[in-house]
């Protein structure tokens, strides 16, 4: 969630309301936004001799772009609060009757199609305004724009330039300019070279880089504007003292960059000599159909069902109730001629509201959630039941901690060579699923096996007593191509011990101790397995060659369910080439079997 | 052990007027079997006592050996005197002792005991006083030595040394008694099978120790507060989901529940991709074999329509692509690839997604829940780890109410023992509404965030098939931090993972989350 830093005296001002911090932490609890922070009583830093004044910091719900800037949320709490309305935004075309044009070349489509527009003519800013239209550019490019990668925003002095503007795909060594707040002209490839090591802009520079061509906006001079996603001309560059502001904005998604030529309009409209009017711009680009007239400020037009508002909410309001409320939340909204709907007209700040399930969440917000009436949802039985693997795996777990023995909860992602090398196990590129961007060793691969994670855990617990007696019962992963998601969990119990000597047989004697918990006769040799006296369900063990075990001291596990024979696992001395690579002094023996058979 | 001292000691007090000294009536008793004895009878408070400490002066073996036997130079002249006809000087050492003929030689020459005669030594006088005998004889009695000169002397000549002596002035306690009972420690099946149980004296039981430690296994503190959590969803009539699935797509866990494929969740930075296997299947009907199929405790009286996945996987893409169900959707170009990449599962809403899609063949009221691991592809701190696990409640049925939702919440809540509850609205892609609950922490004294919650979207639900009318709550916390606040864990690390401390786990007491 994006926070926002603002200066706490003007939005207090704008406001008309000295709040207290706890006041304001309200206010926001209500309206959906959280105050992380009121700076009034910490530290603040001193810039240029000047402290900064005190600052509110508030986190703000990822789908508000309406609330990425101090204007936006000094509005939108304004009319929550009742205290403004909305504002009426008006597209104004200029006085000469013709729109400025951005023209575009079909080259764009290799590398960013899209772009739009607007003008703000006759603005006033001041340092804090100036500081929050920059600021919100940045936002916008962190959250919505995602990094630049979608939407990209360029602003411009109007007066600087000359339209019409040309948007175009040009070879890197084609495009010549200084770039903003530098002083010597450069190409697009040297510009790659200047910026690599930037902190804030090297970041960027992979959206276009490795592209044959890259975009830029001319104006009708052949002057650069921009060289979008990076960055603007120094020759357009925006002051205190701009007048007339030309935003533009390029994009590979069609929704997006209108939502930010929208947000950019509403928030820094106010500040022009007529607020909330905008100059709309042409967009000419036939190739792709996209030539139009942006941005299209007119809010949209919907309609919601006061059965469906009231039933979610458990309220019973009037359509003029649930107008009024909708009133608070930037809506403008009248009752239908049809007694169930109400029109609502969503404002082009609302880019969020997708569904009539938005306006019912924000008839609730205005009307408080928790001044909601509260009732319990009990009219249908249900009936509990566990998941037959957790309820088989909750048996086990008892069991083995009455035997004496301590569930431990290691970590799921382990890394290959815990998973392979360090058991004398070989990948063959069939078992186990790896994960693609990891960020650390620790974690490239879901673990086959439970054991990697048992002795990591005596490996960090080495100052307690011993023996060490430790199990855990949980999934592990395997790859399956038969399967959709073209792998499985698997319910494994796992147990290690640690002492001085082997502990082979007391780890046998847990086998044979969960074994008989879960019905399954020990029987030995052909013999036994053609006795009709035993059960429908038996065990027995054989010697095993693995290399994860001690020569001559381990054993596979079957089981025979019915007439269904199952190799459900292993137990034995752990090699000590094993012991070595998990910095084991004392001998550990260990047991690992699937319990899925038993479901 | 030394011999047993009580009834020595209670037999001088019994022959006493007074106090004894143990210096004195047990002068040849280590004072540690007195101690022992003292501490015994004192427990019993059939004596009390005090404890002297004094320097005293104390005979070396060698001194002990002269006490006992005489000086050297007394030892010489005895020799010398024995022999009939003097004693020759080399025959000494093979009577004497070859150190004792040295020293003892020069102060019998000193004393004019003896003198020499050419080669023999001959007797001066027919009798000698053994003053170093008598010397020792009497520190030995009086452990003291009045003058210092001699005291260094004799020091010097290694025959005393100062040591410090512990004593005990002993006197008679308000139980005192001349016999001292032997106490037993433990009720035996001996002393059943004899009687001897009837006249036996118990030692009194130290009520102040503890007792034997009990060897016992113990369950993972996290998987106890799991339980709690699990019998909660029980006792409120919760069916527990199949979560035995840590590999999901990125249908069942970003594109069902109308997360967009632009979403910062979806970040290689967020969500761990997997690079083997690569990719996934379209979404299909589970196999017939699969154990883990969800099954229901009856089946339902009415029929189950039969699922289709394609037409699932068609309207999952409009509602993104172009709005469906009066949703104007996300309006970007949906990809099937993107849907099909494989990842760790980043909640276990992708399984709440995929059972309440099966909920769509027949519509009926349902509550599901699940406690399990899930996955973020997070930078590892104090308050993170890559793994962790999600605590979730589903409850679809027709006409919910969101104040419902909060009134489920406060009886849910209330089995933990929070009782004060408040709602912040909030953004989440698949629930609208989007609950934040807060719960006022009475230790804390401020409200704290414990989870999220809402109304699935209509854009996750219709897609599925599940009617417009049926309406379905969702909520989810993690596991850990209400167990981390609960226990003052303030690293994660410590409680789940290899780095949890064994000694932690298996003293961590039983888990009562209403009780707390």
């Amino acid at each position: 969630m994006p926070t926002i830093s603002v200066d706490k005296a003007e939005l207090f001002k704008e406001l008309g309301k000295d709040y207290t911090t706890e006041e304001f932490d309200e206010l926001c609890f209500e309206f959906g936004i959280e105050l992380d922070e009121d700076t009034t009583n910490s530290d603040r830093p001193t810039v240029d001799g000047k402290q900064e004044p005190p600052q509110l910091k508030i986190e703000i719900p990822a789908n508000r772009y309406d609330l990425l800037c101090f204007e936006g949320i000094a509005l939108m709490l304004n009319i929550f609060l009742g205290r403004k309305p909305l504002p009426n935004y008006r597209l104004i075309e200029p006085p000469s009757g013709e729109l400025q044009k951005i023209i575009v070349k079909e080259d764009t489509m290799k590398v960013r199609p899209l772009v739009s527009g607007a003008i703000l003519r006759n603005v006033t800013f001041d340092q804090a305004r100036y500081e929050s239209f920059i600021a919100l550019q940045d936002k916008l490019h962190q959250n919505l724009a995602r990094q630049r990668t979608l939407v990209s925003i360029g602003t411009h002095d109007l007066d600087t330039i000359q339209g019409p503007f040309t948007y175009e795909a040009l070879p890197p060594r084609d495009i010549r300019f200084v770039p903003l707040n530098q002083t010597q002209e450069m190409n697009g490839e040297e510009l790659m070279d200047f910026y690599d090591k930037d902190k804030h802009l090297g970041k960027y520079l992979h959206i276009i880089r490795d592209s044959p061509v890259y975009p830029v906006i001319y104006d009708s001079q052949r002057t650069v504007c921009s060289l979008p996603p990076i960055i603007n001309g120094d020759h357009s560059k925006i002051t205190l003292n701009t007048r007339n502001v030309f935003i533009e904005i390029t994009a590979l998604d069609k929704t997006k960059v209108e939502i930010v030529n929208k947000i950019m309009v509403s928030m820094f409209s106010q500040y022009t000599s007529e607020p909330f009017t905008i100059e709309p711009i042409q967009v000419v680009s036939e190739h792709n159909n996209e030539t139009r007239i942006t941005p299209d400020i007119a809010p949209r037009t919907t309609q919601a069902e006061v059965s469906y508002l009231n039933q979610c909410c458990g309220l019973q309001l009037s359509q003029e109730d649930i107008c009024k409320l909708l009133k608070k939340m930037a809506y403008d909204a009248t009752p239908s001629s049809s007694s169930d709907l109400v029109d609502v007209h969503i404002p082009p700040t609302r880019a969020d509201v997708l569904h009539q399930a938005d306006i019912m969440e924000d008839v609730a917000i205005a009307y408080g959630f928790n001044k909601l009436p509260r009732s319990f949802p009990s009219k249908s039985g249900t009936i509990a039941q566990p998941l037959p693997i957790n309820k088989l795996s909750d048996i086990v777990r008892v069991e083995a901690a009455m035997a004496g023995w301590s569930e431990v909860l290691p970590l799921i992602l382990c890394s290959h060579d815990e998973n392979f090398a360090w058991l004398n196990r070989k990948d063959d590129g069939n078992i186990a699923v790896k994960l693609a961007n990891p960020k650390t060793m620790e974690f490239q691969v879901v673990r086959t096996s439970l054991l990697p994670g048992l002795l990591k855990t005596i490996r960090e617990n080495k100052q307690h007593s011993v023996p060490m007696k430790i199990f855990e019962v949980s999934d592990v992963a395997f790859k399956d191509l038969s399967l959709e998601r073209k792998s499985r969990n698997e319910r494994h119990f796992a147990a290690a011990w640690y002492g001085k000597s082997s502990g082979f047989e007391v780890v046998h004697g847990l086998l044979d101790r969960i074994m008989s918990m879960l019905k399954s006769a020990f029987i030995t040799g052909e013999e036994g397995l053609e006795n009709p006296e035993v059960g429908a369900s038996h065990y027995w063990i054989e010697e095993l060659n693995d290399p994860t075990f001690f020569p001559g001291h381990a054993a596979s596990v079957h089981l025979r369910i019915g007439d269904k024979d199952h190799t459900i696992g292993a137990f034995g001395i752990l090699h000590p080439t094993v012991l070595e690579n998990y910095e084991m002094k004392y001998p550990v023996s260990t047991l690992e079997i699937n319990i899925e058979a038993f479901l | 052990m030394a011999s047993d001292m009580t009834k020595p000691i209670l037999d001088a007090l019994s022959a006493s007027e007074g106090p004894i000294l143990s210096s004195e009536a047990f002068p040849s008793i280590p004072s540690l079997s007195i101690k022992s004895a003292v501490d015994r009878l004192a427990s019993r408070q059939m004596v009390e006592y005090e404890t002297i400490e004094k320097e005293a002066a104390v005979l070396t073996k060698e001194g002990e050996d002269i006490a006992a036997n005489g000086s050297h130079e007394a030892k010489v002249f005895e020799a010398v005197v024995a022999a009939i006809d003097g004693l020759k000087i080399g025959d000494l050492p093979g009577i004497v002792g070859k150190e004792n003929a040295g020293i003892g030689q020069g102060n019998a020459f000193k004393r004019g005991w003896i003198k020499k005669d050419k080669d023999t030594l001959r007797a001066t006088t027919d009798s000698i006083v053994d003053e170093t005998r008598d010397l020792l004889l009497n520190i030995k009695k009086s452990q003291a030595v009045a003058d210092k000169k001699v005291l260094v002397d004799l020091k010097r000549r290694k025959l005393i040394s100062i040591q410090k002596v512990i004593s005990f002035k002993i006197s008679k306690g308000p139980k005192y008694a001349k016999e001292f009972v032997k106490e037993e420690t433990d009720l035996t099946a001996e002393m059943l099978h004899d009687g001897s149980w009837k006249t036996a004296h118990f030692k009194p039981y130290n009520f102040n120790a503890r007792g034997a430690p009990a060897p016992s296994g113990a369950l993972h503190p996290l998987n106890k507060v799991r339980q709690e959590f699990r019998s909660i969803f029980f006792e409120m009539g919760f069916e527990e989901m199949p979560t035995n699935r840590f590999v999901e797509t990125g249908f069942w866990n970003f594109d069902a529940l109308y997360v967009p494929q632009q979403h910062p969740a979806r970040d290689l930075q967020d969500t761990f991709y997997i690079s083997d296997p690569l990719t996934a299947d379209p979404p299909r009907e589970d196999p017939e074999h699969d154990p883990h199929r969800p099954k229901p405790v009856h089946k339902p009286t009415t029929t189950e329509k039969k699922l289709d996945y394609k037409e699932y996987w068609e309207n999952v893409r409009q509602v993104h692509e172009d709005g469906k169900y009066g949703s104007i959707g996300y309006r970007y170009p949906w990809s099937a690839k993107e849907s099909l990449r494989l990842v760790l599962r980043t909640h276990t809403t992708s399984v709440s997604t995929y059972m309440l899609h099966k909920l769509a063949a027949n519509p009926r009221p349902a509550r599901y829940f699940s406690i399990d691991r899930v996955f973020r592809n997070e930078a590892v701190d104090a308050t993170h780890l890559a793994e962790f696990h999600q605590i979730e409640g589903v409850i679809a049925d027709f006409g919910l109410t969101l104040g419902g939702l909060i009134g489920f919440m406060e009886v849910f809540f209330a089995k933990m023992g929070i009782h004060q509850l408040r709602f912040k609205p909030a953004y989440n892609p698949y629930t609208e509404p989007s609950m934040e609950i807060f719960g006022y922490h009475e230790g804390l004294g401020k409200w704290v965030e414990i989870g999220n919650s809402g109304m699935f979207r209509p854009e996750m639900l219709e897609p599925m098939g599940l009617p417009k009318d049926m309406r379905v709550y969702g909520w989810g916390l993690s596991l850990e931090r209400p167990t981390m606040i609960k226990y003052a864990v303030s690293n994660i690390r410590e409680l789940l993972g290899h780095k949890v401390d064994l000694n932690f786990i298996e003293t961590n007491p039983a888990v009562r989350l209403e009780k707390e």
